[in-house]
């Protein structure tokens, strides 16, 4: 019965574990704290979930645990506080670290093509579908 | 039925095969050697934005923006000692200190207990240390992790900006940069 507990305890304990390393809290004061305002804290949100975290770059701002995405929740969840427009707070981002950092594509001198290439294809494949059918005229 | 005669064909059988050889090279180029995945600031060349922080400890003077502009190139040091590769560059920060070059510091997210530990065993290089709390000046620098160090020329200007550690081949580099912003 004993030997029961003794596994019981190591498994609580190893259970706990990952729990510790958890508690590492930020020192930026609204990493993990939500905005008193819902409305407020759902825009900050949606702010978060398009800013790339710089560390874990696959990774959204929202889902990354990596400290310096902490950092970058709680700046975008402050400016909002303070009345900031989310497109300004992006925009601030982007000029700090450049287009990388926005997961929201803008159209510039060197992104336009991926806007009008399917435009084109899709014309493209009309005109060529136009050649290949032969509409019929009723008899 | 119009089917394309076979004769006309010619080359352009190939073209399916050139083109997933194209694909394989494309494929393999990235493998072999993958593109660069740091976050470089986009403030090079442009003054340091405004800031001042707080002394993390009783022993070092906090740091503002105002302190790195003191006519001669010094070096902004982004650090933190629960980072790992911080203490990897510490030997070389106090060769440079040793050389005579100005170093301060901004110790990200820290708590001074910790920082206090840290620059007991590795060495206190840092004229001034700013305590960045929220990563909030970190942020303005444009700066994407810890260590990153930016050379600062005498007008305040970041004039270069090295991410990660400072190895010990890095060190003849830096002091180049620093001489050629003079």
């Amino acid at each position: 019965m004993t030997r029961l507990w003794c596994i019981l305890g190591l498994l609580c304990a190893s259970a706990a574990l990952p729990l510790a390393a958890q508690e590492m809290e930020s020192t930026a004061p609204y990493a993990y704290r939500q905005l008193d305002d819902a409305q407020q804290e759902s825009e900050a949100r949606a702010l978060m979930e398009s800013l790339r975290c710089l560390q874990c770059q696959g990774q959204s701002i929202a889902d990354s645990d990596a400290p310096i995405a902490g950092s970058m929740r709680s700046l975008v969840r402050e400016r909002i506080a303070q009345g900031e427009k989310p497109e300004a707070i992006r925009a601030w981002l982007i000029e700090r670290y450049g287009d990388y950092v926005s997961y929201a594509p803008r159209v510039s001198r060197l992104t336009w093509p991926l806007f009008v290439l399917p435009l084109a294809l899709v014309l493209l494949s009309l005109l060529l579908l136009r050649n290949r059918f032969h509409w019929r005229r009723p008899a | 039925m119009s089917e394309i005669p076979i004769k006309t064909r010619g080359w352009s059988i190939w073209l399916p095969l050139a083109l997933f050889l194209g694909f394989v090279v494309l494929v393999a180029v990235g493998l072999f050697r993958p593109a660069d995945r740091n976050v470089a600031s986009t403030l090079i060349d442009r003054p340091l934005p405004a800031f001042a922080l707080p002394a993390p400890l009783t022993q070092v003077p906090g740091l503002k923006s105002a302190d790195l502009v003191q006519g001669r190139p010094r070096l902004l040091n982004v650090f933190a000692s629960w980072c790992l590769p911080c203490q990897a560059e510490a030997p070389q920060l106090k060769q440079l200190a040793a050389a005579g070059v100005e170093i301060d510091g901004i110790s990200v997210r820290d708590r001074p207990k910790t920082l206090q530990v840290f620059l007991a065993r590795y060495g206190n290089p840092y004229r001034r240390i700013g305590a960045d709390d929220a990563g909030k000046v970190q942020l303005a620098l444009g700066s994407s992790g810890v260590p990153e160090t930016f050379v600062i020329d005498g007008r305040g200007r970041i004039r270069y900006q090295h991410i990660g550690d400072i190895r010990p081949e890095h060190v003849p580099m830096l002091l180049d940069k620093l001489k050629a912003v003079q």
